[in-house]
C-alpha cells in the first residue's frame, strides 16, 4: 500500500514539476546552472571510465576471438562499436551518474528540506517542485545525452588504443570495423535510452530528497534509497527498451 | 490585520492544536509564547499556509487564506515576509542574490533598482558590503539579519519570524530583536513571533498570546504578563529560582 502512495506522490510531484514556470528567464537560469553541475561536474570521471571501458572491451573480445580463431580480428572495431553504442556506454555512464548526480540531487534537495531553505521559496510563492525539480530533469535530459555520446568517442578511442597496444589488431583493422555493418537504428536506440535514463537519474532522487524529513540521518538514507532505487529502475528499464526495441528489428 | 479563528491541527493521533482563535493587530509585534511542544510552530506554519488546519480559518486584513487555492493565495504570499529559525538562506546563492531574489521572481524591476533595493536592504539591518558573501561565511547572527533582509525586500505587510533569537547569544538576541521592531514601526507590518525568549517577551512584546497544549491560555501584553501570579504561564516565565527571586526583590523593593 505504502509503494502504490509512494509511486502516486511521485507522478503527483512529475505533473507539478512541468507546470507553467512563475517566470522563464529565472528558470532557464536555474535549468543551465543545473546543466553545469551535472555536465561539467561528471565529465573527467565519464571520460575515464568510457575510456577504459572499451579499451578492456576490445582487449577481452580480442583474446577471447583470437583463441577460437575462427573470426577475422577486424571484426573488433565493430564488436566495440556496437556494445558502446548499444549498451555499454548509456548503460555503465548511466549507472555511474545515477551515484554521482542522483546522490547530489538528493543530498542538495533533502538539506534545502532540512534546512527550510524549500519553505522558505513556499512562503514567497514560488512553485517549489516546478523550480527546484524541472530545472534538473530537463537539465539532465539535455545533459546525458551528450555525456553519453562522449563516453562513446572516447570508448572507441580506449577500444583503438587497447587493442593496437596489445598487438590484437592493426590500426587499419580497427577502422574497418568501425565502419562495416553501420546502422543508424543503434544510434536511435542509445539515444531513445538516454532519455529514458536522463529522467530516472533525475527524477527518483529529486523525489527521495524533497520528500525528506527529519534529519541529516534521514538525507543520508534518502541519498542511498535514491541511488539504489535509480540504479535497478536502470537496469529493468534498459531492458525493456532493448527487449521491444532491438527485439523487434 | 490578522486573525486566525478556532484552528485545529492533528498529526494521526496527536492533537497538536485544538481550537486556537486570536488576533494579531497592524504595526505590532505580536509574540506567540509557549513551552515547546505547546504548538507554536504548527500555529505559526498553519498561518503562512506550509501546514493546513484541519479546522478553522486564517483571515489577512479579512481575505480568507485557508480557503483560497493555491493560485489565490499567491497574492497574499507577496505580502508575507518570513524570517526562519536558521535563517533558511539559499547555500548556492550570495548574500545579494538571496536578498534580490524575490524581486527576480516577482517584478520587472530593472537591475539598478533591484541593486539599490537591495542595498537599502543591506543598510536596515546594518549589513553593508557583505553582497557578496555566501552563507556559509556568515555567523548566526549575520544569517538572521540577512533573512530579514531578505524577507522585507518586496515591502510586505505581513512579516513572520520563527524563533529569531535561537542560536544567538543575548546581546545579538537584542540587536535582532529592536531590528524586528524598528521594522514593524517603521513599514507599520503585522508581525507575527513565535519564541520562548523571555527577554524578547519583555523588549518588543506589545501583544503577547501564550499557548500551553495547543490552547491559548492567556492573552495580553509584557506589562500584564508582569501581574500573573501563579498558573502555567507564571511556571513558564519564571522556570528558573533566579527569576523567582528577581520577581521577590523586585516587590519588596
Amino acid at each position: 500500500m505504502k509503494f502504490l502512495e509512494e509511486i502516486g506522490s511521485y507522478l503527483i510531484m512529475m505533473r507539478h514539476a512541468f507546470s507553467k514556470p512563475e517566470k522563464a528567464a529565472m528558470y532557464s537560469k536555474e535549468t543551465f546552472r543545473q546543466m553545469k553541475d551535472i555536465g561539467i561536474g561528471s565529465l573527467s570521471i565519464v571520460a575515464i571510465i568510457s575510456t577504459f571501458i572499451g579499451a578492456v572491451t576490445a582487449v577481452q573480445f580480442s583474446y577471447q576471438l583470437k583463441s577460437i580463431g575462427l573470426v577475422p580480428m577486424w571484426w573488433m572495431g565493430s564488436i566495440v562499436r556496437k556494445g558502446l553504442i548499444l549498451e555499454l556506454a548509456p548503460t555503465i555512464t548511466s549507472l555511474l551518474l545515477a551515484g554521482k548526480v542522483g546522490s547530489n540531487i538528493a543530498t542538495e534537495l533533502g538539506s534545502m528540506r532540512i534546512s527550510e531553505q524549500i519553505d522558505a521559496y513556499e512562503i514567497m510563492g514560488v512553485n517549489t517542485r516546478s523550480y527546484l525539480v524541472g530545472p534538473k530533469i530537463l537539465a539532465a535530459i539535455v545533459v546525458v545525452p551528450m555525456l553519453i555520446v562522449i563516453a562513446v568517442a572516447l570508448g572507441i578511442l580506449g577500444g583503438w588504443a587497447g587493442g593496437v597496444l596489445g598487438h590484437f589488431f592493426s590500426t587499419a583493422e580497427y577502422i574497418r570495423g568501425l565502419q562495416d555493418n553501420m546502422k543508424n537504428w543503434d544510434v536511435v536506440v542509445m539515444f531513445i535510452k538516454c532519455l529514458f535514463f536522463a529522467f530516472i537519474i533525475a527524477s527518483i532522487p529529486c523525489y527521495k530528497g524533497y520528500t525528506v524529513s527529519g534529519g541529516a540521518l534521514e538525507i543520508g538514507k534518502a541519498s542511498t534509497q535514491a541511488v539504489v532505487l535509480s540504479s535497478i529502475m536502470l537496469v529493468i528499464v534498459n531492458f525493456f527498451i532493448a527487449f521491444f526495441l532491438l527485439g523487434a528489428e | 490585520m490578522i486573525e486566525i479563528k478556532n484552528i485545529k491541527k492533528s498529526f494521526g493521533e496527536q492533537q497538536v492544536l485544538k481550537g486556537i482563535s486570536a488576533t494579531f493587530m497592524e504595526g505590532r509585534c505580536n509574540l506567540i509564547i509557549g513551552k515547546s511542544g505547546s504548538g507554536k510552530t504548527v500555529t505559526l506554519k498553519t498561518m503562512v499556509g506550509l501546514v493546513e488546519p484541519d479546522e478553522g480559518d486564517v483571515l489577512y486584513d479579512g481575505r480568507s487564506f485557508t480557503k483560497m487555492n493555491f493560485k489565490e493565495r499567491k497574492s497574499i504570499r507577496r505580502e508575507i515576509g518570513m524570517l526562519f529559525q536558521g535563517g533558511a538562506l539559499f547555500d548556492s546563492l550570495t548574500v545579494e542574490e538571496n536578498i534580490r531574489f524575490p524581486l527576480d521572481m516577482f517584478t520587472t524591476m530593472s537591475i539598478e533598482e533591484k541593486t539599490e533595493q537591495v542595498n537599502i536592504c543591506l543598510k536596515r539591518v546594518n549589513m553593508v558590503n557583505t553582497n557578496m558573501k555566501y552563507p556559509g561565511e556568515l555567523s548566526g547572527g549575520m544569517k538572521k539579519r540577512v533573512g530579514i533582509a531578505r524577507a522585507i525586500v518586496l515591502n510586505p505587510k505581513y512579516l513572520f519570524c520563527d524563533e529569531p533569537n535561537s542560536g544567538l547569544d543575548p546581546k545579538t538576541s537584542i540587536v535582532i530583536d529592536e531590528l524586528i521592531q524598528h521594522i514593524t514601526e517603521e513599514y507599520q507590518m503585522t508581525t507575527v513571533i513565535n519564541t520562548h525568549d523571555m527577554n524578547s517577551v519583555m523588549g518588543i512584546g506589545d501583544h503577547v498570546v501564550f499557548l500551553h497544549e495547543g490552547l491559548k491560555y492567556w492573552e495580553g501584553n509584557h506589562k500584564e504578563i508582569m501581574q500573573i501570579t501563579g498558573g502555567e504561564l507564571f511556571d513558564f516565565i519564571f522556570a528558573s529560582d533566579f527569576l523567582k527571586d528577581l520577581r521577590r526583590n523586585a516587590k519588596v523593593n
